[in-house]
């Protein structure tokens, strides 16, 4: 019993953070972020292959979109091309990530150290998280919710397809962050599970930090509530977009990382795991983050329970958590117009 | 009937077709596959690129239709044509039910909601034990009209490319018409179709329905083309390629849906056969060629190929003009007009802790101009909500021809023959004017989607498109009745939702700000056919800015401060009125 809740616990604080990634890129850009559990797949199985001492493709792959992010900059700006666009492009589409990959390259055999790995996978799929808002959204940044979902299943599949070329049909799993095991009664906290936990209350208070105290953080709220408005008052629309990729693909990363020792995880769990933060957030409104880390705690913990007492139901029982919720809420809200287009 | 000649012209090609000599049998199949693609994605087009409603489940209703003749013709030996009425009535039942529930879902919450439902189907079919689980049922008969037995795609072909063409033209056919005109309304959002009379739910409903029979179709057909049906095509995965499908396409148009269909189908077939060749097979290079293809795709066409290529085609459409010799009959009215057409008493409105109208008083009479104005935030076009029934009242009451209107619905305040415009225009920018101002017609009309579908609505129509011409042509704007509303200025968008209201034959017309955008001899104009409306034995009552418009037009000025009225009398009485002045200038004036 107790053990189940605490199982509950540890996912339901992984589903929170992608909970409240998919909320923020929403909130922000209007984009329901399918692509999110590629993310934690790539942050995952990079780790992993890191850590086993292979070269993981995803460095590469960072390498091919800077240079096809840089491509799209220079046709954009076609028109008025100088010396220091074309610089600053460059840099950071080209030469960061071929940095990267250098480093990647060179260390990969090396075998660094834990925390090595980690800064390095991060700062890998961080650069896929924000190529990927240049490439496929920044164009569509206009268009309506429908066109940008459809566009966000389109990247879902290229990029769960270049899983697959990257790392295999087979599962892998990566070492624990921290061995050290606390027995407190009849429970027992892995290090593993700690860490976790302790991660996911850092990076709460530390987005709740960002947007409550920052100038940044500000300029994402306002652009999230009225994009025409943020942009009149100068906040650059296009930023805030590569700044929500940006943090979205960081803790993507991050959740993969936290869970690849507990389980294995194969190229195409990423989808599975962020759909169920996915749940949360539309739990949490799409707009709520608080309410989003409590549903994502109820979404661990019923899960939990469901694969103890009825593990061929698991999803199933799940997914349909999401019916009573979606109606009660729809009641409670009465539609509200909304000027579309 | 121009605009049929090109689907003609289709349908003869799209015959001709299987008659190609040496034409691969392949290229049968796709097409085949295609026209099934196609039925659902125009039911998709239907209900979320004109309807706005996004729906993932799609699929499932295609299982219904499947699985209905699968089960009928194994189990019980019926004819596979019985079997057609059955399969599209279990799937529109099976709309209903869901309908019922999801419609009502707003925002972003339905689509996932049918994502949900879609996911519960997909797995309900997989268990169910007499739809033969995971397996699903096999040895369908195949359509057969006496010995000719339609069992190779390319006699099959035949069968569906009908079902493709003839629901391709009923669905034309909805759109053009008096529901069709409601049905685009909704993607506008619901409260311009209601102050019509437009029943919002129930119309959406309908799309649902509709949507679910097309995929019903779809689904009898795919049975008795692969004769056997299992749950793996009707799972979540399809109902979002049939979302592709007709995004790609371009989601709001009928057309979109079978150009998507082609477009989608072929690209992912071209993928799977030519890529592993190409590339030896390694991972899954064709899905990631085409998520990268479908995102360019978007980008290149962001509101699908259709429209796309239509901007290509150099002819502009013919628009015939309506037939002004017809006439509809007036509105049916209350036997007795009494004197006093509205009745405020101590109306309220609070919002959490705002009282946005705090218990005003005032009446319109009949034959009268009211002005209602007052300072931004004064609680005027709240007010105007109160009466139409947009919002609620806290407290007080407010009657209409002597009847307390109780919170009514706004499609019961219309009936009642009060209409309105809105400070904020809400026409639907991609229909013209022409149809946007038979919106307003819309309870004076009577043709449903059914007689709307096998154009048994003409007459109704023709009618309904007259009385639209001549209220366009009664505020001046003739010249640009077959525009999009949306490519007219501001200033004469608002006039053409007051051709709109004109089309409810109204008594009492509500009108938001109708000055705000014009120019000076635009504005002359409006006063003088407001005064002759006035003549005609109409009342306005209006919300204004512009002091010299009001002061030269209306009867009576009733002016609001902080949702309390402050003043009411004639226009020479209010202009001295300090109390007026103070609200509007400040203390020291």
């Amino acid at each position: 019993m107790l053990f189940l809740i605490q199982d509950g616990i540890t996912n339901g604080a992984i589903y929170a953070l992608l909970g409240l990634a998919l909320v923020l890129v929403f909130a922000v850009t209007r984009v329901i972020l399918i692509p999110q559990g590629e993310f934690v797949t790539y942050g995952a199985l990079t780790y992993a292959s890191l850590s086993a001492g292979q070269m993981p493709g995803t460095a590469k792959l960072a390498v091919a979109m800077g240079v096809a992010a840089f491509a799209f900059d220079l046709f954009v700006a076609r028109r008025a091309l100088h010396a220091r666009l074309i610089g600053r492009a460059f840099v950071i589409n080209i030469v960061l990530p071929c940095i990267v990959l250098a480093l990647t390259v060179w260390l990969a055999a090396r075998h660094p150290p834990i925390a090595v790995n980690i800064a390095l996978t991060l700062v890998i799929v961080a650069a896929i998280g924000l190529f990927l808002y240049r490439l496929a959204f920044q164009p569509l940044a206009h268009t309506s919710v429908l066109v940008l979902l459809i566009a966000s299943v389109g990247c879902h599949l290229a990029l769960q397809g270049l899983g697959l070329l990257f790392f295999g049909a087979e599962g892998q799993r990566g070492p624990t962050i921290a061995d050290v095991a606390l027995i407190a009664g009849p429970l027992r906290f892995t290090g593993q599970s700690i860490a976790v936990y302790a991660i996911t209350i850092a990076f709460i208070i530390a987005l709740w930090l960002f947007f409550g105290f920052t100038l940044y953080g500000k300029a994402l709220r306002a652009t999230a509530v009225n994009r025409l408005g943020a942009r009149l008052v100068g906040v650059r629309t296009t930023l805030s977009g590569q700044i929500a990729f940006l943090l979205a693909s960081v803790i993507g990363a991050l959740s993969g990382i936290l869970i690849v020792p507990i389980t294995t995880l194969y190229y195409d769990t990423g989808f599975l795991i962020g759909l169920k933060g996915f749940i949360a957030a539309i739990i949490g409104g799409l707009v709520s983050y608080p309410l989003t880390a409590i549903a994502a705690l109820l979404v661990g913990t019923v899960e939990s329970f469901s694969s103890f007492y009825a593990s061929n139901f698991k999803e199933v029982i799940v997914f349909t958590l999401l019916v009573p919720v979606l109606l009660l809420r729809s009641l409670a809200a009465p539609e509200v117009e909304e000027e579309k287009d | 009937m121009s605009e049929r000649v090109p689907v003609l012209i289709f349908a003869i090609m799209m015959a001709a077709i299987p008659f190609i000599p040496g034409m691969p049998p392949f290229w049968i199949v796709l097409l085949d596959n295609i026209g099934l693609s196609a039925l659902v994605a125009m039911g998709l087009v239907l209900l979320t690129g004109v309807g706005g409603l996004t729906s993932f489940g799609q699929a499932a209703f295609c299982g219904f239709g499947a699985y209905t003749t699968a089960v009928l013709t194994t189990a019980y030996g019926v004819s596979p044509w019985l079997t057609l009425p059955l399969s599209l009535l279990v799937s529109g039942f099976a709309a209903v039910l869901l309908g019922l529930v999801t419609v009502r879902l707003s925002g972003h919450y339905l689509p996932l909601g049918t994502i949900a439902w879609g996911l519960g189907l997909f797995y309900l079919f997989s268990k169910l034990e007499f739809l033969g689980r995971n397996d699903g049922i096999s040895a369908i008969p195949p359509l057969a009209i006496r010995s000719f037995r339609m069992i190779d795609p390319g006699t099959i072909y035949y069968a569906i490319w009908i079902a493709v063409l003839i629901s391709a033209l009923l669905t034309m056919n909805l759109l053009d018409s008096r529901t069709g005109r409601a049905i685009r309304a909704l993607r506008r959002g619901h409260i311009a179709a209601e102050a019509f009379g437009v029943r919002t739910p129930g119309m959406k409903l309908l799309v649902f329905i509709y949507a679910a029979v097309l995929a019903g179709l779809s689904g009898w057909l795919y049975a008795h083309f692969q004769r056997a049906a299992n749950p793996t095509p009707f799972g979540a995965q399809a109902g979002i390629e049939y979302l592709f499908i007709a995004v790609v396409g371009g989601a709001g148009y009928v057309w979109g849906g079978v150009l998507g269909a082609a477009i989608v189908v072929i690209l992912k077939e071209v993928l799977q056969s030519y890529l592993p060749l190409l590339l030896h097979g390694e991972g899954q290079l064709e899905t990631i060629v085409f998520g990268i293809l479908l995102v360019a795709l978007l980008q290149l066409a962001p509101a699908g190929v259709w429209p796309w290529l239509m901007s290509l085609w150099p002819f502009e459409p013919k628009h015939r003009p309506p037939d002004l010799s017809l006439t509809l009959p007036a509105r049916v009215r209350a036997p007795d007009t009494p004197d006093v057409l509205l009745q405020i008493d101590k109306a309220r409105k609070q919002f959490g802790g705002v009282i946005a109208v705090n218990n005003v008083s005032f009446e319109v009479r009949a034959r009268e101009i009211v002005a209602l104005i007052g300072p931004n935030g004064a609680g005027k076009s709240t007010t105007f909500n109160l009466i139409t029934g947009v919002l609620g009242a806290t407290g007080g009451s407010i009657s209409v021809l002597g009847k307390p209107i109780d919170n009514a619905p706004p499609q019961e305040i219309v009936k009642l023959g009060v209409s309105r415009t809105f400070q904020h225009v809400k026409l639907v920018p991609d229909m013209t004017v022409l149809e946007n101002v038979a919106i307003g017609a819309h309870l004076r009309g009577s043709a449903g989607a059914l007689s709307s579908m096998f154009r048994l609505d003409r007459a109704d129509e023709a009618s309904l498109l007259a009385e639209a011409a001549r209220q366009i042509d009664r505020v001046g704007l003739a010249d640009q009745m077959d525009q999009p509303a949306g490519s007219l200025s501001l200033g004469q968008q608002r006039i053409v939702e007051i051709a709109r209201a004109l089309c409810v034959d109204p008594t009492l017309l509500l009108l938001d700000e109708p000055a705000a955008g014009l120019r000076h001899m635009e504005k002359q104009r409006l006063a003088a056919l407001l005064r002759q409306l006035r003549e005609g034995g109409m009342s306005v009552l209006l919300v204004e800015h512009d002091m010299g418009f009001v002061m030269n037009l209306a009867d009576r000025v009733v002016v609001l401060d902080f949702g309390t009225k402050i003043a009411e009398g004639a226009p020479e009485a209010i202009k001295t009125n300090p109390e007026v002045i103070k609200a509007y200038l400040g203390a020291a004036a």
